[in-house]
């Protein structure tokens, strides 16, 4: 009772502390963005303003004359060593090697996924087990075991190469994502579906895929950026002409002589960054949704 | 003819666990079979089993006269209900339903056909494009049977289909699968916790418990002759009234003796028991016990007891009392003028009585 007769006295006040605490959460969180947000800011600039504008200029400036040239060093014209051409070849080496190595763990991950939740088989939690453990493998620990075996299989330097090794090291994770999804569906959906007469391609076919939207974008996006972002993988186990656009640019940034070229390093670096800042603009709402999505109900 | 199910020595283990003994049901066509029991007693197991859903360890099940014990469950001919529905999310009710035949590969004017046929029996027509999760509870219900009624089985399977919607759509559900059971005259085996369900919708009654049959038989048998304390109490609400007693054989029959706390001992006579051990436990339904004057017959004797209770229920009042160390439930008329704390005179309806031995919890009589 009294709790009623003094909440209107109460009332403003209360509002009052409370756009307040909203005010310092908003700046707080401004401020943080901001911070996050300088790097960027000083690289876009800086890959806009030419040399000459870096050496007598301010960092944090805006460019006085904007410019797209180091952009255009640095797509075609840098030098990663020897050769000039810029990130382009290097670039779509990343493509043609993440886009399959992307497609292929997807894939295969669901159908673990499917398999461990879905259809239990005498050690499926085993099996499960050591695919997590995988995860936690460090990359350095299968670098020479993994050579070997690219080069007993043949395909060592070479971009299927690449995409084995991408593959084998992100079935762990895309497994993981796709078990925990199709755990929360009720494991009588695949009977009913048994008695309907489905098989086993059949029912991942027509019931547990189309469900998986959310949980594809998420293995996606994960696994893309694993993928695109890979240093490690793509020095040790590629050679020249198939090296992927990190290590070129690694090469770009590093065997430069003389003057330090911010500006072409700065484009360089953002041509690298770009197809995992948009696969995250496009697909990043689904991101958030699949991770978080839980039960699916019928 | 041949039974439509019929289940020999089944067994079913999970690891050293073992889930069903020795489970032997037969059925004939037209059967409405209830697996009853508490949760954990096996039930959907069995159910599981029979759909071939589960692999049994041991013995055979034939459907429609042939063994089917190693066959999968879509050849099985069975079609199967399940207690969360389990329809298809992303498919439309219209291809929920026909997703079976377009597996099986049936032409499209036959699956469309059949389609229609099944949504006007469950009047399901207006709800045919929308998606499972755009449905009520009801609705949903209604379209798992649609799935199961497309595909015309030779045995129908339903696991607790019931138990997920709310109490009044319960009841005319139950209503409704009843009629199509009459209807289709079909074959259904039915899995529930809910004795009631049992009750009202069987032909034929298998309680189980712990993975073992405690009794098979009609409704009308396992409520008025159950065959072990278990069934006894199980089956029926309220509860059978279990009382320990003491018989002593005399001229007339048997003579029951019942202790009171703070009286005198309540004896009857039976005339029809024989060779009853000394100690039994007596059971007799709460409608077997009335207000005095209320219930003749030659089995009935009367007694005085004293009321502890009265539970008004709307058609019937519900008095307990206290005899052989348990309460005793009495359905009485609404308008009975017993009072709690006063003596009031019963009528036990001998006619109706089961004794069991207190130990192994056997039938006696």
């Amino acid at each position: 009772m009294t709790d009623i007769s003094l909440s209107p006295a109460h009332g403003p006040s209360r509002n009052w502390g409370k756009i307040a605490l909203r005010w310092l959460l908003f700046t707080l969180l401004g401020i943080f963005a901001l911070f996050y947000l300088m790097p960027l800011f000083v690289m876009v600039t800086t890959s806009l303003k030419s040399l000459e504008e870096i050496r007598t200029g301010s960092l944090v400036a805006f460019p006085r004359e904007v410019t797209f040239e180091a952009w255009r060093t640095a797509w075609s014209g840098a030098c990663t060593g020897i050769q000039c051409e810029g990130l382009r070849p290097y670039f779509w080496n990343s493509v043609i090697l993440a886009i399959p190595a992307v497609a292929i763990s997807t894939i295969l991950g669901a159908i673990n996924g499917y398999v461990i939740a879905q259809w239990k088989f005498k050690g499926a939690n085993l099996i499960f087990s050591l695919m997590l453990f995988g995860c936690f493998i460090p990359f350095q620990v299968v670098l020479l075991p993994m050579a070997r075996m690219l080069g007993m299989m043949g395909i060592a330097g070479t971009i299927p190469g690449l995409i084995f090794v991408h593959v084998i090291y992100g079935i762990g994770f895309t497994t993981l994502f796709f078990r925990n999804y199709y755990v929360s569906i009720p494991q009588e959906l695949v009977k009913a579906a048994k008695v309907d007469g489905a098989g086993f391609f059949r029912i991942f076919w027509s019931i547990f895929l189309p469900l998986s939207l959310p949980i594809i974008v998420v293995t996606v996006i994960w696994q893309f950026t694993q993928i695109w972002n890979d240093f490690l993988f793509g020095v040790s186990f590629s050679q020249a002409g198939t090296q992927p656009v990190t290590v070129a640019l690694n090469n770009i940034v590093n065997s430069t002589t003389g003057v330090k070229e911010y500006n072409v390093d700065m484009a360089a670096a953002i041509i690298a960054a770009l197809p995992t800042l948009l696969v995250y603009v496009v697909a990043g709402k689904y991101f958030i949704r699949g991770l978080t999505a839980g039960s699916v109900k019928g | 003819m041949a039974p439509i199910l019929d289940i020999k020595n089944l067994y079913k283990n999970y690891g050293s666990v073992e889930i069903l003994k020795d489970i032997n049901v037969t059925i004939e066509p037209g059967d409405f079979l209830v697996l009853v029991g508490p949760s954990g007693c096996g039930k959907s197991t069995l159910l599981n089993c029979i759909a071939g859903l589960e692999p049994i360890t041991d013995g055979t099940v034939a459907i429609g006269g042939r063994d089917m014990t190693h066959v999968s469950p879509k050849d099985r001919d069975i079609a199967m209900v399940f207690q969360s529905y389990a329809l298809y999310p992303t498919m439309s009710v219209a291809k929920n339903i026909t997703f079976g035949m377009k597996v099986r590969g049936v032409d499209a004017a036959t699956q469309e056909q059949k389609l229609q046929e099944v949504a006007q029996q469950l009047q399901i027509e207006p709800l045919l494009q929308r998606r499972p999760g755009q449905l009520s509870g009801g609705q949903r219900q209604r379209v798992a049977m649609g799935r199961a009624l497309v595909r015309d089985p030779k045995l129908f399977l339903f696991d607790e289909p019931l138990s997920n919607l709310d109490a009044k759509l319960r009841v005319e559900m139950r209503t409704e699968i009843k009629k199509l059971h009459q209807n289709l005259n079909a074959t259904m085996v039915y899995v529930t916790h809910d004795q009631i369900e049992a009750m009202t919708l069987a032909t034929k009654i298998v309680v189980l418990k712990g993975g073992v049959v405690q009794q098979i038989g009609s409704p009308a048998e396992i409520y008025n002759r159950p065959a072990n304390l278990f069934v006894a109490d199980f089956m029926g609400s309220p509860a059978m009234n279990l009382i320990p007693a003491r018989a002593k054989a005399n001229g007339k029959g048997t003579q029951i003796e019942i202790e009171r706390a703070g009286a005198a001992p309540l004896v009857l006579t039976d005339t029809h028991a024989k060779n009853l051990p000394e100690d039994v436990i007596l059971g007799l339904r709460p409608e077997d016990i009335a207000e005095a004057g209320f219930r003749a017959g030659e089995d009935v004797q009367e007694a005085d007891c004293m009321v502890e209770m009265v539970e008004p229920a709307g058609a019937d009042t519900y008095v307990v009392s206290h005899l052989g160390g348990k309460q005793v439930t009495a359905r009485l008329h609404a308008e009975t003028s017993a009072k709690s704390g006063e003596s009031l005179s019963l009528a036990f309806d001998l006619s109706k009585v089961s004794y069991f031995a207190p130990e192994s919890g056997e039938r006696l009589n």
